[in-house]
């Protein structure tokens, strides 16, 4: 496969996948609002921006909220949900003859039906359901590809784009939430930061599994354990990672490359932190340094794997 | 019969001195598009309009589009499209297939020969300073032996209708020909829109164009290796055809590259993999030669590959159409085409010429500036439809601006008479009305001459316009060649 290709499959894949989570979370924080939660609008969405990793420049004088729907409609914010389709659309299209037409069919039809909102029209109007068309359809396009795409090489880097994606995300989420509401050996909540901590769980789809798995009595310790060390849910940093090596590991097959060595070792050892570590260690040695490690490994695991694969200088490529 | 007694919806149906596809002089429906007649009467308005507007739809989920140069806004947009085929005999296929192959054949003895010996420029058949002052000659093509000594592998040939009902060649495309995919693809769709009509008419397949293309690639690899690595060359996502690039490349299998994928070392071409390095033998290049190596040609492109060229003089890689192709389709030595055949096959030419002048020609250009008004001038290096004066609908200042632009520089114009093309029915504002088009076949050159039946129909969709080229409002229409 062509490293251009592969590249692109990456990328697109992460676009999408940052889609879905900027809908989601700005989805599951309209929500909260409606119930009228203590602290002011201009906080929460202050700290949704901080979440999706643009917080709010110092001394803007604009609302956070208006940079909330930039960051959903404005085709002029670099990560907003409008143009991490478009730039998603962009990559594929340079790489049609790669991935099945349904898939570049399902892409393209969501593209046009983003295309047609006019940001300035929506200022008004609660994006409710913008964002459910863009949960939906990410959600349609993943299955298309898992089920009409040859789960090849191509197919692999799309899986590393998303997990990787998906487990910095997670990352981030966290850390800006227990950076605001996380009280150590704090038994007692406040109802109102109850629904936080149930807002946080939805950001991941994980209110329902996780109630499962420990019924519904929110601890942060079990939050933590879930949302980073479950290897089960799929939202969890664990599983993202885990589905990460599985399709780093499956690449040198399918490329005869010997040079994986390196990116493979890398994502074995955040892999075996998550799954070894337990969660009263990373309680205790502060959880904002655990996952800053982990948004530090994620940063060689990509820069490495692109040294292998795709960025390799050409000298030695021709010697070989 | 005047044609205002056609039925509905053919009411606005015009029939006058341009040959008509369907309609015969007095207004009966010809043999062939009696089944297409009978279906439009039945077929309420809405219903097709209905089904038109799946079309559409169906070419904008997938992607068919092309793009339009010099705007900000809605760069891609979907290929204007209608829905009603254009017709033709089996008769009348045989003749243009045969046509086309002595065609090909011909020019491509004549590429051979003007870039080795120049038998034909010693004979004095074909003047010189033509062949060696035209923008599209090679210097650097020169002595170069060919495999299978072939130059043009892919050529669209445009053909028009004349009044009296004969084929005749307008223009061939012989560097990196367009459309292919609009054929295929508007197949595909007009099988949804119109099933019963297929059977009904016995329309012959030409699904197996990509394959063709491919089987005939691959007679072409360098050393007559056995199973060549072949890639199509793109100059990128922005070109007006990537939507053709990237069907054409899934539709063989191969691997689409650009510019940027590859690297010549050693006079070898390889590709930059995720596995690595990998040679490439067999290029279809979809970039013009001036844009293939900036070593070699322009410099400053960055859509080739530095040192591809001599990679390709050494013989390592083979690149389809060969470079330097375009001095066959120059617009005035296409005038000397049925002289070329006559020289190199002997036989007289199947298919006609348009009457051509050529303004070098003292008496000719004299004629021709005269009669601005009713000739067609074209410069030789354009196409698109670009650089263009037709005569009839022109102003007196545009003419007067051609005369001295031809008096400038007469062997950059040719001049044609005003040619009235057939006519065929399209679907418009719920009637079907007459508009003018032409035929681009596709013809493949490996072991053998391949043609699939068809080709793309262009359409003028604007009401008296002549000019069918998609960037000034034209259209495609599917094409039948049927079995009988």
């Amino acid at each position: 496969m062509l490293s251009r290709v592969a590249d692109s499959l990456y990328w697109m894949a992460r676009y999408l996948e940052r889609a879905e989570h900027t809908a989601r979370l700005v989805d599951v924080h309209l929500n909260l609002m409606l119930d009228q939660s203590p602290i002011t609008a201009d906080r929460r969405w202050g700290r949704v921006l901080a979440s999706l990793g643009s917080p709010l420049p110092a001394g803007d004088s604009a609302s956070a909220y208006t940079h909330v729907q930039a960051m959903v409609f404005d085709a002029a914010t670099r990560s907003s949900i409008v143009s991490c389709i478009m730039h998603a659309r962009e990559n594929l299209r340079q790489v049609r003859e790669q991935i099945s037409s349904e898939m570049w069919e399902q892409l393209n039809r969501m593209f046009h039906a983003v295309k047609r909102v006019q940001y300035e029209e929506m200022h008004d109007a609660h994006p409710v359901e913008f964002l459910a068309a863009i949960k939906e359809g990410t959600h349609l396009f993943q299955g298309v590809t898992d089920s009409t795409m040859t789960h090849g090489e191509g197919w692999q880097f799309i899986q590393i784009g998303r997990a990787l994606e998906r487990a910095r995300c997670v990352a981030t989420l966290l850390d800006v939430h227990f950076n605001e509401f996380y009280v150590p050996h704090d038994r007692h909540q406040e109802a109102a930061d109850h629904l936080e901590w149930i807002g946080l769980l939805r950001s991941c789809t994980a209110f329902e599994a996780y109630c499962k798995a420990y019924t519904a009595d929110l601890s942060p310790e079990r939050i933590v354990e879930f949302l980073l060390l479950n290897s089960e849910f799929p939202h969890s940093v664990r599983f993202s990672v885990d589905m990460l090596q599985a399709a780093l590991n499956a690449l040198p097959e399918a490329t005869a490359s010997k040079k994986a060595g390196r990116v493979s070792r890398l994502a074995g050892r955040l892999r075996a932190s998550l799954s070894f570590t337990p969660v009263d260690e990373i309680m205790l040695g502060g959880i904002h340094g655990y996952l800053d490690g982990i948004q530090r490994q994620c940063g060689q695991i990509h820069a490495s794997a692109y040294q292998g694969y795709i960025d390799y200088p050409i000298d030695t490529a021709v010697l070989a | 019969m005047s044609p205002a007694e056609l039925p509905a919806p053919f009411r606005s149906y015009q029939l006058d001195v341009a040959w008509d596809e369907m309609f015969s002089p007095d207004g009966t429906p010809r043999p062939h598009y009696q089944a297409l007649y009978e279906l439009m009467q039945q077929l309420p308005a809405d219903e097709i309009r209905r089904r038109k507007q799946a079309a559409d739809l169906s070419f904008l989920h997938q992607g068919i589009t092309f793009t339009v140069y010099g705007r900000e806004e809605g760069t891609e947009r979907i290929f204007p499209h209608d829905l009603l085929p254009r017709i033709i005999t089996n008769k009348e296929w045989t003749l243009i297939e045969r046509g086309l192959e002595q065609r090909i054949i011909a020019l491509n003895l004549f590429l051979k020969d003007i870039y080795n010996e120049g038998r034909i420029l010693d004979a004095g058949i074909v003047p010189r300073d033509m062949v060696y002052s035209c923008k599209h000659f090679r210097r650097q093509m020169k002595g170069l032996r060919l495999p299978k000594d072939l130059y043009i592998t892919v050529t669209g040939t445009d053909l028009i209708r004349h009044p009296d009902g004969r084929f005749l060649v307008l223009e061939d495309n012989l560097r990196v020909p367009s459309g292919v995919s609009y054929m295929l693809t508007s197949r595909q769709v007009m099988k949804k829109v119109f099933p019963q009509l297929f059977q009904q008419c016995g329309v012959k397949p030409i699904e197996d164009y990509p394959s063709a293309l491919l089987a005939t690639l691959r007679t072409l690899a360098p050393y007559g290796k056995h199973d060549p690595t072949i890639v199509l060359l793109t100059p990128g996502v922005y070109n007006s055809a990537y939507f053709e690039h990237t069907y054409l490349a899934r539709q063989m299998g191969i691997e689409l590259v650009e510019g940027r994928d590859l690297v010549v070392h050693d006079n070898n071409v390889w590709m930059r993999t995720t596995a690595g390095l990998k040679q490439v033998d067999v290029i279809y290049r979809r970039i013009d030669d001036d844009f293939i190596d900036p070593l070699a040609f322009r410099k400053d492109t960055i859509l080739g590959v530095p040192g591809l060229f001599n990679a390709y003089r050494a013989g390592n890689v083979t690149m389809c159409n060969a470079l330097g192709t375009g001095v066959a389709d120059d617009k005035a030595l296409y005038a000397y085409v049925p002289k070329i055949i006559k020289y190199y096959l002997g036989e007289d030419p199947i298919l006609d010429n348009v009457d051509t002048y050529i303004l070098t020609d003292d008496a000719s250009r004299q004629h021709v500036l005269a009669n601005l008004d009713k000739l067609v001038v074209k410069a030789v290096g354009e196409s698109g439809g670009y650089g263009m004066l037709i005569g009839p609908h022109s102003t007196e200042k545009e003419r007067e601006e051609f005369a001295r632009r031809i008096q400038a520089d007469p062997r950059n114009y040719i001049a044609q008479p005003t040619l009235m093309l057939s006519r065929g029915p399209c679907f418009v504002d719920g009637q079907v009305e007459a508009r003018h088009v032409d035929l681009r076949p596709y013809i493949l050159y490996g072991d053998k001459v391949t043609i699939v039946p068809g080709g793309l129909t262009r359409v003028a969709l604007r009401k008296g316009s002549l000019v069918v080229n998609s960037s000034q409002g034209g259209g495609s229409k599917d094409t039948w060649v049927l079995y009988e």
